[in-house]
């Protein structure tokens, strides 16, 4: 299977862990990954803030360049730049107005026939590859962490249901890991507000992580470099304000390549500032006979 | 030589302003044929129809050209205008220069041009007319009624007690519908078994009233008047003939926790069952998925792994081996009346992406409960005994939240429509509640409070005046469960204030749909549905309890959403209609039908293939000594309704609408 691939500027950065495992992981599943020949800014962030032209032109350079390169389809592991790709197809298809400002400023031929997915669908549609070959994380409770662009806007993502995704449960199943039920998959974790509004950060991502703590969550899962950094990252500045919570954030693409066997030093899993070094020891231990906690 | 009559009408200025009907009048007075022409003010008007009558006899007429609005308005009362002078009514046509013409145009002079083109195309087709008399059809004075609710029941015994007989045919084992299983009601807060039971047992009773309970309709076939339904009896289990209603199967029955549908899931029931004590016909049916002996069977076990109610019956009623049976019935009229369902979170949704209000945990969170299930907490017969109680644990909450608006009007959920009843069923439900929990506190989010209804302006104000229930204008974001509690995060829009409540029981009004299979039984009587699959009326303001196919009538909400005083205005509507079809002898029916000429028939069947209504069948054509030399088409008058698709079809051209027939077509054509 060959999957066009659009890294985008985390995975070259904060998130390289998740552009690591992502490669490990594809490798072990037979899945190619073709990147985009001279990829370039998905318009996140600063553009779509100041320029919503310049926004979708950005993204629908990425995907004329992949049409060029004869992809069918592109996979964005970031949740943002999933979201700026999607955004662009759709309004390229549905804003005719939009899509002439845009096409000249492209300056190469443009047809729109490129689907843009997340990693969390590509792993999905994997689900039973990875299950067959997993070896099953038995006893690992992980909290799956969607965040806001993964499932919405609805007409926008096409993915999931964007009030009660089960995506990345059934690939965290697939793995052997048990999903665990929660209130807070889909709260907002400050986003794009890291540098600028830590206050803010903090005080969303300590609600986030208490109630995965509180359902019996030993890591969080998630797929998007921002959530990642901000569940990480401030995870220091949450506890100062409160009980420690030491939740190791993972990629989902890590979780994965631990069932798989990956080799660890391939998933990056040394780059997070929460250690996941205790939940790693407790998979090395045989698992103990433990029912989950009935919850929910 | 034609001697046709054309009279054009002003109508007061419609017409008049923009079309010189002088000039009309003048220049079709000049065609070939046309023995008079004269233009009135009022042509519908007394002296105008008179106008019309004079013409006849003077002018010995043989044709009559209305050059006015459009035949829907006022086709009839000149056809009836010419019928009293003596002409057979289908020599007399309309000419559209109104809606057709003056409305449309602002050109005086090119607008005067089309009218005269356009009443002189009817003036050729008139030439080519041939007297036509009404088709006359016999009635069956039966009317099936299907669904029994409280529409159901109320149309059925409107019809039984004006003297016609009603099959009602109900698919659960007990009549009843949604309203047996209401606490109170709004905005009296009467008792819904209280008003009910007595009429689900006059239907039952009624001597004009046949019903077939648990049963459902097969197919349906034939026309107004004559319609032929067959009826599958599912098979209970239990034989309706023998069976005294006692109960000691139900005792006997080991299977005792499968979740009862009545209690909406609250409470229990055995696989033997009676929905509930005052069920009609109180016949209990064996629930075969649950029931041991069944699941049994259904494994290939060779012997039988229960009996135990075959053992305490007395009676002898109980009959695993009935099989399900069916009845034709004939009937001359259909009323449906199939009632709703109420939207369900987190399983098959109109939309096929969505669960629906994921973010409430509605099944997830035992204490989120729709309003149905807190109808069946209030109800005194219910699985409390009409004490408000948490699912979960059993306690009395003393904090509920009720949201509003769960599905309704929420496009992205794939259903735009308000659903009617939530307003005012939710104020009924905090009145409940305060009533039987003095120091709780009830909350509603809503988006607005629409009682629009006798007293319910009036009821809903009470509970926020008098009954202290807390109104919030907002939305609410997502439930979250939080040890006992479930948190509401929600947002008062009027305070500009998010909201959060530790609620202990959530309630969601959640919307009305129509009934699952409602689609189909609609292709069955073919008739016409809305793509959220509620029943389309023949009009929505003039044909109510219509629907586009002549002799079915639909009521209550199946239609659309309706509360209880609506579904019975509707039902006694639809069963007036029936009546009103049964105060005739012979139905009389337009006679525009299709004509097979029999002799030219070639047999192809490509009529049969197009028809929409069904409406032709093959005929034998014999010799005397009654071989079959050849089938033809024939055109069931009765089931025709004249759309010409046949007409169009026919490569030999043999078949022909009556009134409306090629030769007269093209010659309507060449005169434009």
């Amino acid at each position: 299977m060959k999957v066009g691939y659009f890294p985008g500027c985390s995975l070259h950065a904060t998130a390289k862990e998740l552009d690591l495992s992502l490669k490990a992981v594809a490798a072990s599943l037979g899945v190619e990954l073709e990147e985009i020949r001279d990829w370039s800014c998905c318009g996140a962030s600063s553009a779509h803030a100041t320029n919503h032209l310049l926004s979708i032109a950005l993204s629908a350079r990425n995907l004329a360049l992949a049409e060029a390169q004869g992809l069918t389809q592109v996979m964005a592991p970031c949740a943002a730049c999933f979201s700026r790709l999607a955004t662009a197809r759709h309004e390229m298809a549905h804003d005719e107005g939009q899509a002439q400002l845009v096409r000249p400023m492209l300056a190469r031929p443009f047809k729109n026939a490129v689907e843009v997915q997340n990693v969390v669908a590509l792993l999905q549609g994997l689900a039973g590859e990875i299950k067959a070959r997993a070896t099953p994380l038995a006893g690992l409770k992980v909290a799956c962490y969607y965040g806001c662009l993964l499932v919405r806007p609805p007409e926008i993502a096409q993915f999931d249901d964007p009030e009660d995704p089960t995506s990345m449960e059934q690939v965290v199943a697939a793995t052997g890991a048990t999903a665990v039920r929660w209130s807070r998959r889909l709260d907002c974790c400050g986003a794009g507000f890291s540098i600028s509004r830590v206050g803010s950060v903090v005080r969303l991502g300590r609600a986030i992580l208490e109630d995965a703590k509180a359902a019996g969550a030993q890591a969080v899962v998630v797929a998007c470099p921002m959530c990642h950094s901000n569940l990480d990252l401030r995870q220091a500045a949450m506890e100062a304000r409160g009980a420690s919570l030491g939740l190791p954030i993972l990629f989902l693409t890590q979780l994965v390549g631990l069932a798989l066997k990956v080799p660890r030093e391939s998933l990056g899993l040394e780059r997070h500032f929460v250690s996941a070094a205790g939940v790693l020891e407790a998979l090395a231990a045989p698992a103990p006979e433990q029912r989950p906690a009935p919850r929910g | 030589m034609s001697r046709i009559g054309v009279l054009v009408c002003h109508c007061g200025e419609n017409i008049g302003r923009t079309v010189d009907c002088a000039k009309v009048a003048h220049a079709l007075g000049e065609l070939p044929g046309v023995a008079h022409a004269a233009d009135y003010k009022y042509m519908c008007s007394d002296p105008g129809q008179l106008l019309i009558k004079q013409a006849i006899a003077e002018k010995k007429l043989d044709g009559v050209v209305v050059a006015a609005c459009s035949p829907r308005m006022h086709e009839k009362t000149f056809r009836r205008a010419c019928a009293s002078a003596g002409m057979n009514s289908f020599l007399c046509e309309m000419a559209n220069i109104r809606e057709h013409c003056s409305w449309i145009h602002e050109d005086r002079e090119r607008a005067t041009e089309k009218a005269i083109a356009l009443a002189r195309a009817i003036v050729e087709k008139v030439k080519r007319n041939q007297p036509l008399s009404p088709i006359h059809i016999p009635i069956e004075r039966r009317a099936l009624v299907i669904g029994g609710g409280i529409a159901g029941i109320q149309a059925a015994l409107d019809v039984a007690d004006g003297g016609g007989q009603v099959v009602l045919v109900e698919k659960e084992p007990s009549i009843g519908g949604h309203m047996s299983q209401l606490s109170e009601t709004f905005p009296t807060l009467d008792c819904s078994q209280c008003i009910l039971t007595p009429r689900m047992v006059e239907a039952y009773q009624h001597p004009n009233i046949k019903l077939l309970a648990y049963s459902e309709v097969e197919s349906v076939s034939g026309y107004i008047g004559n319609f032929e339904v067959k009826v599958r009896r599912k098979a209970r289990g239990v034989d309706e003939t023998r069976c005294n209603g006692c109960g000691e199967c139900q005792k006997a029955c080991p299977s005792k926790k499968i979740p009862s549908e009545f209690e909406q899931g609250l409470g229990k029931r055995t696989a033997i069952y009676v929905p509930f004590p005052q069920a009609v016909p109180n016949i209990p049916v064996i629930d075969r998925a649950n029931c041991a002996l069944f699941k049994g069977r259904a494994k290939g076990a060779k012997k039988q792994a229960c009996g135990l109610c075959k053992d305490a019956c007395g009676r002898q009623a109980v009959d695993f081996d009935q099989q399900d049976s069916f009845v034709t019935e004939k009937v001359g009229a259909i009323v449906v009346a199939t009632g709703y369902q109420l939207y369900t979170i987190g399983k098959a949704q109109p939309s096929e992406k969505l669960k629906g209000y994921g973010e409430y945990g509605y099944g997830k969170i035992p204490d989120v409960i729709d309003g149905l299930q807190f109808e069946r907490l209030a109800s005194a017969s219910g699985p409390t005994g009409g004490k408000i109680l948490r699912p979960s644990d059993g306690k009395e909450p003393k904090k509920i939240v009720f949201l509003q608006c769960i599905g309704s009007r929420d496009p992205a959920k794939g259903i735009e429509y308000c659903s009617k009843i939530c307003c005012m069923y939710v104020a009924k439900h905090t009145m409940l509640y305060r009533h039987k929990v003095h120091d709780g506190k009830a909350y509603v989010f809503y988006m607005d409070v629409r009682a629009g209804g006798k007293g319910y302006e009036e009821f809903a104000r009470r509970a926020i005046e008098e009954e202290g229930a807390i109104y919030l204008r907002g939305r609410v974001s997502k439930l979250e469960r939080a040890g006992e509690k479930i948190k509401v995060y929600g947002f008062d829009t009027l305070s500009g204030r998010p909201m959060v409540i530790d609620a202990e029981m959530v309630v969601l009004a959640t919307a009305m749909r129509p009934q699952p299979g409602i689609e189909t039984l609609a292709q069955k009587l073919s008739v016409s549905y809305d793509g959220h699959g509620f029943i389309n009326e023949a009009h929505p303001k003039l044909r109510p309890v219509e629907t586009n196919t002549a002799g079915v009538f639909v009521a209550g909400a199946c239609q659309a959403p309706r509360d209880i005083p609506d579904s019975v205005s509707m039902a006694s509507g639809a069963a007036s209609k029936v009546l009103g079809l049964f105060s005739h002898e012979e139905l009389e029916r337009d006679p525009t039908v299709a004509v097979v000429d029999e002799a030219g028939c070639a047999g192809c069947f490509h009529c049969e293939r197009v028809c929409p209504y069904g409406a032709v069948e093959r005929k034998d054509v014999k010799n005397r000594e009654g071989v079959v030399l050849k089938v033809v088409a024939s055109v069931n008058k009765g089931v025709c309704q004249g759309c010409g698709t046949c007409q169009a079809t026919c490569p030999s051209k043999k078949v022909e609408l009556q009134g409306f027939t090629d030769e007269q077509m093209f010659a309507v054509i060449s005169a434009l």
